[in-house]
């Protein structure tokens, strides 16, 4: 049901069955290692090429979280995942090996919430028993694409990022045990004129800001109604600029309450600039790392924005500016039940 | 030896200009090294590269700057020997050691090697 | 150039990119070149060094010496490139790495031994100067422009 401008409330409260989160070797030696259901020792899983590795990964998060559920692959009605590449062959191809029906979507970071919101729509209104939603990334594959080549030798400033290889899926029900799914606040695509493909962050916390600001004013709530709020990837410099900019506009959410993903990803003494980004950085934190804490009974109620910076390698040759956008979900545990 | 020293003062010297055109300029790698190729083919239209190189020898030739100098140098000198023409076969004469090698031993390396990550 | 990009931004736009610069961490200007400066003056001297010894044991002259000393750095540079290394070395390096002719055989080596996974002819050949064409292009044309200005003038009568 749509609350306000641009929430939706699911009031059946759609429930994550199963979730699951995939690393690379980075990851295995970042923070949250622990959280991940699979860490693998190098980032090819045995294929000859990035691209295919990386369907390797998202195919391999898809299974374990349906294997997590107790189901199997015929039993999934829908399969919503996006992911970097062009035209999306991750997801594409995953969907191929799983054989869900599936849509494709592009959200560029921010595809694990937009998954998400729209699979718990989905389910909510009935229009499936259940659904999978999923997504990618893979640093060697996006370097390729969007930068450079990953040998070559560029000096990285510090406002850079650094893109997460791995997966998440998450599985959603309409009725089971787990986190649930209770509202979607998408967002819209906000272009504060910055270009620099080397500050995702500080492009993407605008939007970031926007659809907070969206999800509190709709819903007529604040920050205190979340036990933690973390934004998808904007990295130490986009977090810090977006939690300016939301206390300039009048909302201040305490720091060890407001987190972001790209930063606890990774350990303070990895090379890795500004944090982690990527698609896989918000899916493996949330589906890996939140919502164990979720069953553990540490976090009731949590708000998780993902943002994503939809540019393309040739946008940003043509001058154009990165034009960003921000999804939030949020999801609680419920009383009694879990 | 202090044709050491100055190579490594003058070459450095180049590499900071570049540097401070990243940082301070924000250019963009390949903006900055087109930029360095067209300085050095024009300092070697006005004559003034090669006492560049004869001062700092390596520290003057090593530098992407070099190669601009190198294809004026080849083009000037055909052009004087074949005429106008010159320009166009010569431009690659004294510069097809790097070129060359930099594509046989590039193509080589994808021969061999797979990308770290 | 920033100017006329930022008439074209509205004041939110200008004022918000004023707001993100106040907290962008700066680059480290002075370490960088301090880093550029020592790397790139490494390299130029190892090849001095080279060209002393082509020169020396193997009777090349002031002018000759400079080809053989450009191809090892370059397979010095391709073999660094290939083994991983080489990234690693730049980001600390920075221009000192880039400017050298090491740069340009880096940028070959990186983007054939990335491409082929496309395949040899597509991928490894079509790909190969994807970041050294520019270089390529530009000393090329911009020396066609000045040995053309400089017959030229000589030509008119007079440098």
């Amino acid at each position: 049901m749509i609350q306000g401008h641009q929430t939706w409330v699911f009031n059946s409260k759609p429930v994550i069955l199963a979730s699951s989160a995939v690393g690379g070797p980075f990851e295995a030696q970042g923070a949250l290692a622990e959280d991940f259901d699979v860490l693998h020792g190098d980032i090819w899983l045995g294929e000859d090429s990035f691209e295919k590795a990386e369907k390797k990964f998202l195919e391999q998060a898809c299974e374990i979280a349906i294997h997590k559920a107790g189901m199997k692959k015929e039993d999934v009605q829908f399969f919503l995942s996006g992911d970097l590449m062009n035209q999306i062959i991750s997801s594409s191809f995953a969907a191929r090996t799983l054989g869900v029906p599936y849509l494709g979507l592009f959200g560029a970071c921010s595809s694990a919430m937009e998954g998400l919101a729209l699979a718990a729509l989905i389910v909510d209104s009935k229009a499936a028993q259940n659904a999978l939603a999923g997504t990618s990334s893979h640093n060697g594959s996006v370097e390729k694409q969007f930068r450079y080549p990953t040998e070559y030798g560029s000096q990285k400033p510090p406002t850079a990022q650094w893109t997460v290889t791995g997966a998440g899926a998450a599985l959603l029900a309409q009725e089971g045990e787990g986190p649930r799914v209770t509202s979607a606040t998408i967002g819209r695509v906000i272009d504060m004129g910055l270009s620099d493909p080397y500050n995702m962050g500080g492009a993407m916390a605008p939007a970031a800001v926007d659809t907070i600001q969206a999800h509190f004013r709709d819903l007529n709530i604040d920050h205190s109604y979340y036990d933690m709020i973390a934004t998808g990837d904007l990295g130490r410099v986009g977090h810090q600029i977006a939690a300016d900019l939301l206390a300039k506009h009048g909302v201040k959410i305490p720091a060890k309450k407001f987190t972001d993903c790209g930063i606890l990803i990774y350990k303070k003494n990895q090379p890795v600039m500004a944090g982690g980004s990527g698609c896989a950085c918000c899916a493996t934190v949330t589906y890996g790392h939140f919502f164990k804490r979720m069953r553990k009974g540490e976090l009731k109620r949590i708000l998780i924005v993902a943002t994503g910076a939809l540019m393309s390698p040739l946008s940003y040759q043509q001058k154009e500016s990165i034009p960003c956008i921000a999804h939030a979900v949020s999801f609680e545990m419920l009383e009694g039940r879990n | 030896m202090e044709k050491f020293l100055f190579a490594f003062l003058v070459g450095g010297a180049i590499c900071v200009i570049g540097q401070i055109m990243m940082d301070v300029f924000r250019l963009t790698p390949a903006h900055t090294m087109s930029t360095l190729v067209v300085v050095g083919a024009i300092l070697g239209g006005l004559g003034l590269y090669e006492p560049l190189v004869k001062f700092a020898g390596a520290g003057a030739s090593v530098p992407i700057s070099s190669f601009g100098n190198s294809l004026v140098k080849g083009a000037l000198s055909e052009a004087e020997k074949t005429g106008i023409v010159g320009v166009l076969t010569g431009i690659f004469e004294v510069t097809s050691a790097g070129i060359s090698a930099a594509i046989i031993f590039g193509f080589m390396g994808s021969l061999l090697f797979k990308p770290k990550g | 150039m920033s100017n006329k990009k930022k008439k074209k931004l509205t004041p939110t736009q200008q004022k918000y990119q004023r707001f993100a610069k106040d907290r962008e961490p700066k680059r480290p200007v002075l370490s960088n070149v301090i880093r550029a400066f020592i790397a790139g003056g490494i390299i130029c001297t190892i090849g001095q060094g080279l060209q002393w010894m082509f020169m020396t044991y193997f009777n090349f002259t002031e002018v000759t010496a400079g080809n053989p000393t450009v191809a090892v750095l370059i397979i010095i540079s391709v073999l660094l490139t290939g083994f991983g290394v080489y990234d690693h070395i730049a980001q600390w390096g920075g221009a000192g790495t880039a400017v050298p002719v090491t740069g340009f055989a880096n940028t070959v080596a990186s983007a054939s031994i990335e491409h082929r996974t496309e395949g040899y002819v597509l991928g490894v050949g079509g790909n190969m100067f994807k970041l050294a064409g520019p270089v390529i292009t530009y000393g090329v044309f911009s020396a066609f422009v000045v040995a053309i200005v400089k017959i030229a003038i000589k030509a008119l009568g007079g440098m």
